[in-house]
């Protein structure tokens, strides 16, 4: 089903962070992601974009294995993280494993009710990583890079909870890149927040991929279109195209891509 | 629309307002009774029992004259007996509540014992003493004493203590508990760091209701042989020989308030009657201090964490 832009196929150089080999996944027995095969490229930003129900923020739930908390679910097929080419999905790998090295974004902002900087800090704790002085830096690091640091450090005692919902978000961004993740995925993080707080959001996400490599599901084509550098368009629960973001918004080889980036349906 | 119409509409209308009014009024009645009834009872309670409260009734021994009795047997069998509860039921009953919100699988088996749960917390309090009879005072040798009680009273409550903190845990909305497994959080890390201490509130508030029932439980008590008569304290925990900490009282005999009441109301002399509504103000106090307590707890939560 997939088809696959020229571009993808040389992609230009770009290095592969990890690849989805024909996964399906279902909820009971209902498949919403059907044999989905697609690249994820080192340090580039990965846009999924379809219509609601397409299966996009299942698919990319299924990279930290965030369907595992809840019952009835089930995976078929690979996600392997490459080069060393191991399945995450693979029943024998910890899922706790898994979301250590790739974390997550979610669509509202959900910040621990604890402080700004217990927030950023929790993924080291659980880790358990004790020195003070390490936790101390990490904290500011992740903070600088999520464009956060200089509104908040002079409060990082106070509740994560006083901060306005783009701050919040933002708090997201910084405690899911705290530990070093090799893949953050960001599911629709703009899509409760305001024009300005998003575009704010969204110039950070571009800064980022200079060392993350980063997966974003998102409603709004032109955010697609801003930011991405590869785009994935899905459709009930299938691939349909995946390519170079100018290629595939600009010349797509699909009608149904066609109809949906021209606004004829979604 | 002809004139006709519109009269009939108005009269309609007018009918449908007037049964709006009655119904309100009905409601307002029915509530007002159930207040009325209720203070009335308290103001009466208050007005025999507020003139014999003293400091002397509370550091008395009951005793064969009705001006010298006091409660203080009765009172501190209730805080020894409550501090029992309290001990048995917490962490039995938070631990029961978190395992089945978080950690049971969604399965016939569940429902099952989660309608067992709420059943359980219907089941007659007598009931609860003839088991306590049975289990902690013969097969297990308790004893009629200050242990069998706490545990009984605390079974009895275990219940409400289950129930709040499942709808404590499951008021904390499910995006907090991704994203703290979302950053790599293994499940105790997740109930440790999250959903204990958000729901704390909750909890704390369902402890302290529970108690302020199993306070004023009496027939279980009586069921499992508690004395209605007790002119002596229970052996005193520290002391200033080694071992110098003593677990005796968990083994002495013991007396509650309800109880203390209980025995002074079925006197025949009327000044054992003011000595029981005095018991009852200070037992009416003291649960309105826990109850008041817990909204209060659960009011500072709810302003610290809000979703």
């Amino acid at each position: 089903m997939v088809n696959t832009t020229q571009e993808a196929a040389t992609a230009g150089g770009d290095e592969m962070r990890a690849e989805i080999r024909r996964l399906s996944f279902s909820y009971g027995d209902k498949t919403v992601v059907k044999s989905v095969s697609m690249p994820i490229y080192k340090d580039r930003i990965t846009a999924l974009i379809g219509p609601s129900g397409c299966g996009k923020t299942t698919l990319l739930r299924c990279f930290n294995r965030m369907h595992d908390l809840y019952n009835d679910t089930e995976y078929e097929g690979e996600i392997a993280l490459l080069p060393e080419n191991r399945n995450i999905l693979s029943s024998d790998i910890d899922p706790i494993e898994v979301r250590m090295r790739i974390s997550m974004v979610f669509q509202k902002p959900n910040p621990f009710p604890k402080s700004i900087f217990e927030n950023v800090a929790y993924g080291l704790r659980v880790r358990g990583v004790k020195r003070r002085s390490f936790i101390e830096e990490t904290v500011e690091r992740a903070l600088a890079q999520a464009g956060l640091w200089n509104e908040v450090k002079d409060r990082l005692g106070a509740s994560a909870l006083a901060l306005s919902g783009g701050q919040q978000q933002r708090l997201c961004i910084a405690r899911a890149l705290a530990t070093d993740p090799e893949i953050v995925l960001l599911d629709e993080p703009t899509s409760a927040l305001d024009p300005i707080s998003t575009a704010h959001i969204e110039e950070l996400v571009v800064t980022l991929k200079q060392n993350v490599t980063i997966v974003i599901v998102t409603h709004n084509l032109h955010q697609a279109a801003r930011i991405s550098d590869y785009t994935g368009f899905m459709y009930l629960g299938e691939l349909i195209e995946f390519g170079r973001t100018p290629g595939l918004f600009t010349k797509p080889k699909d009608a149904r891509t066609e109809s949906y980036i021209t606004g004829r349906f979604g | 629309m002809s004139r006709s119409e519109m009269v009939r509409i108005e009269r309609h209308l007018n009918r449908r307002k007037v049964a709006d009014f009655l119904f309100a009024m009905v409601g307002l009645l029915c509530l007002l009774f159930a207040l009325l009834t209720l203070l009335a009872l308290m103001y009466d309670l208050a007005r025999t029992g507020v003139p014999r409260l003293s400091l002397d009734f509370l550091a008395s021994f009951p005793s064969r004259f009705a001006d010298r009795s006091g409660i203080l047997s009765a009172w501190v069998g209730t805080l020894c007996v409550m501090a029992v509860t309290a001990v048995a039921v917490i962490p039995v009953g938070v631990a029961a509540g978190v395992y089945l919100e978080e950690y049971a699988p969604k399965n016939a088996l569940t429902a099952i014992i989660e309608l067992n749960i709420i059943n359980l917390a219907a089941i007659p309090s007598i009931t609860f003493g003839l088991m306590a009879l049975g289990l902690f005072v013969y097969e297990f040798g308790f004893g009629q004493s200050i242990l069998t009680a706490g545990l009984t009273l605390g079974l009895l409550v275990l219940p409400i203590v289950i129930v709040t903190t499942r709808e404590a845990i499951r008021a904390i909305p499910n995006t907090i508990r991704e994203a703290a497994y979302a950053v790599g959080a293994s499940k105790w890390q997740v109930v440790q760091h999250h959903i204990v201490p958000y729901s704390a509130g909750g909890i704390l508030t369902g402890i302290i209701i529970s108690l302020s029932r199993a306070i004023g439980e009496t027939a279980p008590l009586i069921t499992i042989g508690a004395l209605t008569f007790i002119a002596f304290l229970p052996t005193p925990p520290v002391s200033g020989d080694a071992p110098y900490v003593s677990f005796q009282w968990l083994m002495d005999p013991f007396t509650v308030m309800p109880i203390q009441m209980f025995n002074w109301v079925s006197r025949p002399q009327p000044e054992f009657h003011v000595n029981a509504a005095a018991t009852g103000v200070i037992l009416l106090a003291m649960t309105l201090v826990m109850n008041g307590a817990a909204i209060y707890i659960r009011y500072r939560f709810r302003k610290r964490v809000k979703w």
